[in-house]
């Protein structure tokens, strides 16, 4: 493959790194000025430089308060979820040594739904549907990794079948839910909720659960060389020297905990870990050294791209997992196609 | 005295039948080890409880005189390079990448192989001549290529023993002979090595020590010259096998019987 081979050394991924960060700040900037009440560059600029440095803000007051209070949480909130997404996808599909597993293979995401509905259902106010949804989230995660436990089974086979269980009896759970809702509000936004968007984050939000994606994020960037020997299967990582179950637990515990946090942000957003990953392969190669850092910045940039177009295209906003969901089903197209010679 | 194996007994489970039944067994430097037994014997499950992935029920193994049993992962791999059977790996990491994971003992939990290693992999490359394979994808490999590339992998770490399973199966008769060759090498290199085998031949053809399992999961071993006899082939094998000296290659050589063919191999109409 062409792209594999322009980046099958350390340094051209640099290059490839450097220029998606420029592409990804080129993004930001573009993002603010496009929308229903256009910014231009300029004033962008002007208005990113004097926040970041601290300056007394010159505009006018209606473009500082969309910039400042509607674009700029809205960018970075799709940057981070979509880079948190991408690395947790990346780094589950390594652990599991199947790079068609995506992050909410778990039961993360159905958890989260569950939460986030039955705050919907108590007609509770947005910080605790961000809670619940955390809160279910890590508790359909917990359910998940009791089973094998509990069957003294510590293999991926048996963590994978329980992962579909949980999500199979969350997601009834979940219609139960929608059934008992009232139609003309909540289930509205319950599906709304579940579709994904970045529609109504505040900084304030923000400023709390980002960091909670950093950590993991930073932790998984550091131990990216150890999935690689994970991907070898357990016992062949064992022989290698790899302390399996602890640095396991340490990768499915962040992985989650950026799956968690990104459901908190936007939503349940598909396909986004899923593909983010796979094209990221296909450009710096499998190592996951160069894939997990490449990963969060290009599922950055495509969530961004996706926003963007969910904020101009039609009348109202459309929710994220629409436009993730046509573009996934097209790039995997695409991707079966390339190897349609290799399936058997 | 690299390996130790004293009286180990191993079952999967309590209900299920003992696999290993008080096995005892020594590796020194230098020595080359053929374990032999029929298929499913316990040969891999013995490299398993070797390897500190399985931990038998009774007896110790001992690895340069520490048990097995409390070592960390770690320091096992340090000490022990291992060669699984062929297995391809889900991604197509290149050859490099996958050779460079036998430095694992070595590369702390928050970090990853430095300079050292990459050296360190670079010449086991070389040693193994497959440096021209260098940025190949691992996956598209052919079976002999990639156990050269799994050999790499199991000695850059600099281990003391390596412990292979079934190093030959799947290659063909020119790749089997080119990989004994690798561990006869290894052996007179320093390493202790042990193998599993299905052909006694590889084991007169590597010479050193042979270890067979019987019908009950206990092992006898000794020289080669002691263990691989007609009289013990036949009894393991429950078929007439022949061993001639062969002149001109120095060696016994263990050839199959001629065919007796089954008369009514035709299903009823």
């Amino acid at each position: 493959m062409r792209l594999g081979k322009i980046a099958s050394g350390g340094g051209k991924t640099a290059v490839l790194m450097g220029l998606l960060s420029v592409g990804l700040l080129c993004g930001v900037v573009l993002a603010v000025c496009v929308g229903k009440y256009p910014v231009t560059p300029k004033e962008s600029l002007r208005i990113l430089f004097s926040v970041v440095f601290r300056q007394p803000v010159t505009a006018s007051g209606m473009t500082v308060n969309v910039v400042l209070g509607l674009r700029i949480p809205r960018i970075l909130a799709s940057v981070f979820v979509g880079g948190a997404l991408s690395v947790a996808g990346a780094a589950y599909q390594g652990i599991f040594q199947n790079p068609l597993v995506s992050p909410d293979f778990l039961g993360v995401s159905s958890g989260a739904c569950v939460g986030a509905a039955f705050a919907i259902l108590m007609s509770l106010t947005t910080v605790f549907i961000s809670l619940f949804a955390f809160i279910g989230g890590i508790l359909a995660f917990m359910l998940t990794i009791s089973l094998p436990a509990l069957l003294r089974n510590r293999s991926n086979t048996v963590l994978v079948l329980a992962g579909i269980i949980v999500g199979s009896a969350l997601s009834s759970l979940l219609g139960f839910i929608k059934y008992t809702a009232d139609p003309d509000t909540q289930l509205a936004s319950i599906t709304y909720w579940t579709m994904g968007s970045f529609a109504y984050v505040s900084l304030r939000d923000l400023a709390f659960l980002i960091p909670l994606l950093i950590v993991p994020m930073t932790i998984l960037i550091l131990m990216a060389w150890w999935i690689d020997v994970l991907s070898m299967g357990e016992e062949e990582a064992r022989t290698l020297g790899a302390d399996v179950t602890k640095m396991r637990g340490i990768v499915i515990l962040c992985s989650t905990l950026l799956t968690a946090g990104s459901v908190c942000i936007a939503g349940t957003i598909s396909w986004v870990g899923l593909i983010v990953p796979h094209f990221a392969r296909m450009v710096v190669g499998s190592g996951n050294r160069r894939l997990i850092p490449f990963s969060a910045l290009l599922g950055g940039f495509f969530m961004l791209l996706v926003d963007t177009l969910t904020r101009i295209i039609g009348v109202s906003e459309m929710p994220v997992s629409i436009m993730t969901g046509v573009l996934g089903s097209f790039f995997f197209y695409w991707l079966i196609w390339r190897q349609r010679d290799r399936i058997r | 005295m690299i390996y130790s194996v004293k009286n180990i007994r191993f079952s999967y489970r309590p209900s299920l039948p003992v696999v290993l039944n008080g096995i005892s067994l020594t590796l020194e430097e230098g020595d080359v080890l053929t374990i032999m037994g029929r298929n499913g014997a316990g040969k891999s499950t013995l490299l398993g409880c070797m390897l500190g992935l399985l931990r038998p029920q009774q007896g110790e193994v001992q690895l340069c005189g520490e048990k097995v049993s409390i070592l960390k992962p770690r320091l096992i791999a340090s000490k022990v390079g291992y060669v699984p059977q062929n297995h391809v790996p889900a991604f197509g990491y290149t050859v490099f990448d996958y050779v460079l994971m036998g430095c694992a003992s070595k590369v702390g939990l928050m970090s990853h192989p430095g300079r050292k290693e990459k050296e360190d992999t670079n010449k086991a490359l070389e040693m193994l001549r497959i440096s021209h394979l260098t940025t190949r994808k691992y996956s598209e490999l052919s079976g002999g290529e990639r156990q050269q590339a799994a050999i790499a992998r199991a000695i850059v770490g600099k281990p003391k023993a390596v412990l292979f399973d079934e190093p030959t199966a799947h290659l063909d008769v020119g790749n089997q002979v080119r990989v004994l060759r690798i561990i006869k090498s290894l052996s007179e290199n320093g390493f202790a090595v042990a193998i599993t085998a299905h052909d006694p031949n590889h084991a007169l053809l590597l010479g050193g020590k042979a270890a067979i399992f019987d019908r009950e999961g206990s092992v006898v071993s000794g020289s080669v010259e002691e263990m691989v006899t007609e009289e013990k082939l036949r009894a393991l094998y429950g078929e007439k096998l022949v061993l001639r000296y062969l002149e001109e290659l120095g060696r016994s050589v263990c050839i199959s019987p001629n065919l007796k063919t089954i008369k009514t191999m035709r299903l009823p109409d």
